[in-house]
């Protein structure tokens, strides 16, 4: 559905994307982990058409960006932290002006509304909203339209706990529907919990790629066991046939309360590439 | 069209709300029937408020409004989110002209309610060819304008001169040579000769100038900046 080809882009001389490439069938949660400044927004509006890039190939609905109608326009939906709401109309208004212009019957807003948790939220104007509520009325309006491809640029970017779980919700009940989703975000539990595959961005380069999984368990270089028994006592074994006997008997004798392997999160993985965290720099 | 009716419907939803352009557009028209009723010395050009209202809500009113949604949507993003909801730039500057345009022709309408019937055609024909030109200008600093507070910094002195340079060239000669080439100015005697009959060759000229001058200028700041 997304093809990207060795894109690159610069900025006064300053080459913000470096050789980018990837691919991202349909119907699945693809994320771009970066830290501010990476290129995650410039390569979100090279995808989007609203910037060219310098060199290199991209393609969406098997069309160059440059090439977009105005009906290829209707199949995106786009949620940016930059992008603003009408801050003198209610949440419905400002969902009325997008319906109009997509041809969905106002009618449907209440229950759009309703979907991301803004059901009562309706009449309310959005200079009255908080920065959790202003998210979800974005949300909404990226996809209240049905698009076929969603692209969320930091969609939980500075929310609470409680918030970020409820977009998260909203983001997977999209997955299942079918949706296809590109999202950036530097949080790396996120990135995990969402996304089919991920890719890690630094620095205008792409430095590893695959299913958050997948990178974890390539990036485990102790390939061992935590164990926590009963008696408070911590254990540490190589993963093998000897930590399966030692682990098979102490499971038996019920001293085992939990088992962890020591495969790093993304975070690790970043930091271990790059030397810097994700959140650095913020 | 149905996008450039998009706009200028969410524009008109708007105006009630945004004081600051509610004000330009009812201050004009509602001083002149006020002060058209108010103030009567003898001596004094028939509907002297009117004229002199009429050209000073040309020069302030469109200028400022048109500059002011430009930049607001510029600077907040939404305009980004209306181009990406496929809305072309010439079919948001057209909503936003068209708007802008409409509820200054209802405010003149107003002002026109204090002259003879006879009179009114001619006087609105007038407003609308200078609410034309003012709002080019306006979309000019709007377009080249990253933020409202630029586009206002611009828009302010230009919009003094265009509004006040006819009413001080009645009080001055020096001002009344320059202000000469101002649209405003032209626009100015067109109204208070109140007929097409009257209208001299030079003046048609400097509006003419005017005119291309706006377009020319609409053109290249669109050409350079476009909407981003």
């Amino acid at each position: 559905m997304i093809s990207c080809r060795d894109i690159r882009k610069s900025f006064d001389r300053k080459e913000v994307l470096r050789g980018i490439s990837f691919e991202i069938p349909a119907g699945s949660i693809f994320g771009l982990l970066g830290p501010s400044g990476a290129g995650k927004t410039t390569l979100i509006r090279i995808l989007t058409g609203q910037l060219p890039c310098d060199s290199g190939t991209v393609t969406v609905f098997d069309k160059a960006p440059e090439a977009f109608t105005g009906a290829d326009r209707k199949k995106f939906g786009i949620m940016m932290d930059s992008f603003g709401v009408y801050e003198r109309f209610s949440c419905g208004e400002n969902l009325a002006v997008f319906a109009d212009l997509y041809g969905v019957p106002r009618s449907g807003i209440r229950d759009i509304l309703s979907e991301v948790g803004l059901g009562d939220a309706y009449g309310k104007q959005a200079s009255d909203l908080s920065k959790g509520m202003r998210a979800r009325l974005q949300l909404a309006r990226a996809f209240m339209h049905t698009p076929e491809i969603i692209f969320l640029d930091e969609p939980t970017g500075g929310l609470d706990p409680q918030t970020m779980r409820g977009i998260h919700r909203i983001i997977l009940d999209k997955k299942k529907r079918g949706y296809t989703i590109f999202l950036t975000t530097h949080n790396m539990e996120e990135a995990s919990k969402l996304c089919d595959r991920v890719a890690l961005l630094h620095e205008g380069r792409i430095i590893e790629e695959g299913r958050p999984e997948e990178i974890c368990r390539r990036y485990d270089h102790q390939k061992r066991i935590r164990l926590h028994l009963s008696d408070g006592e911590d254990m540490e074994m190589e993963r093998g046939a000897d930590a399966a006997d030692g682990i098979a008997s102490l499971l038996r004798e019920g001293r085992v309360e939990t088992i962890h392997s020591t495969e790093p999160s993304l975070e690790s993985v970043f930091l271990e590439l790059t030397g810097r965290k994700l959140e650095e720099d913020e | 069209m149905h996008n450039t009716v998009v706009i200028i419907k969410k524009q008109l939803r708007d105006t009630v709300r945004n004081k600051t352009i509610l004000i330009q557009f009812i201050l004009f028209p509602l001083m002149t029937v006020i002060m058209e009723n108010a103030v009567n010395i003898e001596g004094m050009q028939e509907h002297f408020f009117t004229r002199l209202f009429a050209v000073m809500y040309i020069g302030m009113a469109p200028l400022m409004a048109t500059t002011a949604v430009i930049s607001e949507e510029k600077e907040k993003n939404t305009l980004r989110v209306l181009l990406m909801a496929d809305i072309t730039p010439v079919q948001y500057l057209a909503g936003i002209g068209v708007y802008v345009w409409t509820i200054c022709m209802l405010g003149a309408a107003v002002m026109s309610a204090t002259l003879r019937a006879g009179e009114r055609p001619v006087f609105l024909l007038f407003m609308g060819a200078g609410f034309i030109l003012s709002i080019l200008a306006g979309a000019c600093i709007g377009i080249l304008s990253k933020n409202q507070m630029t586009a206002t910094s611009v828009s302010l002195p230009i919009m003094m001169v265009l509004a006040f340079a006819p009413m001080l060239s009645m009080f001055n000669k020096t001002i009344e040579k320059f202000s000469a080439v101002a649209y405003t100015q032209q626009i100015k005697l067109l109204i208070d000769r109140m007929s097409l009959a009257d209208v001299s060759g030079t003046g048609t000229l400097i509006l003419i100038g005017n005119a291309l001058a706006c377009i020319l200028l609409f053109l290249l700041a669109y050409r350079k900046k476009g909407l981003e």
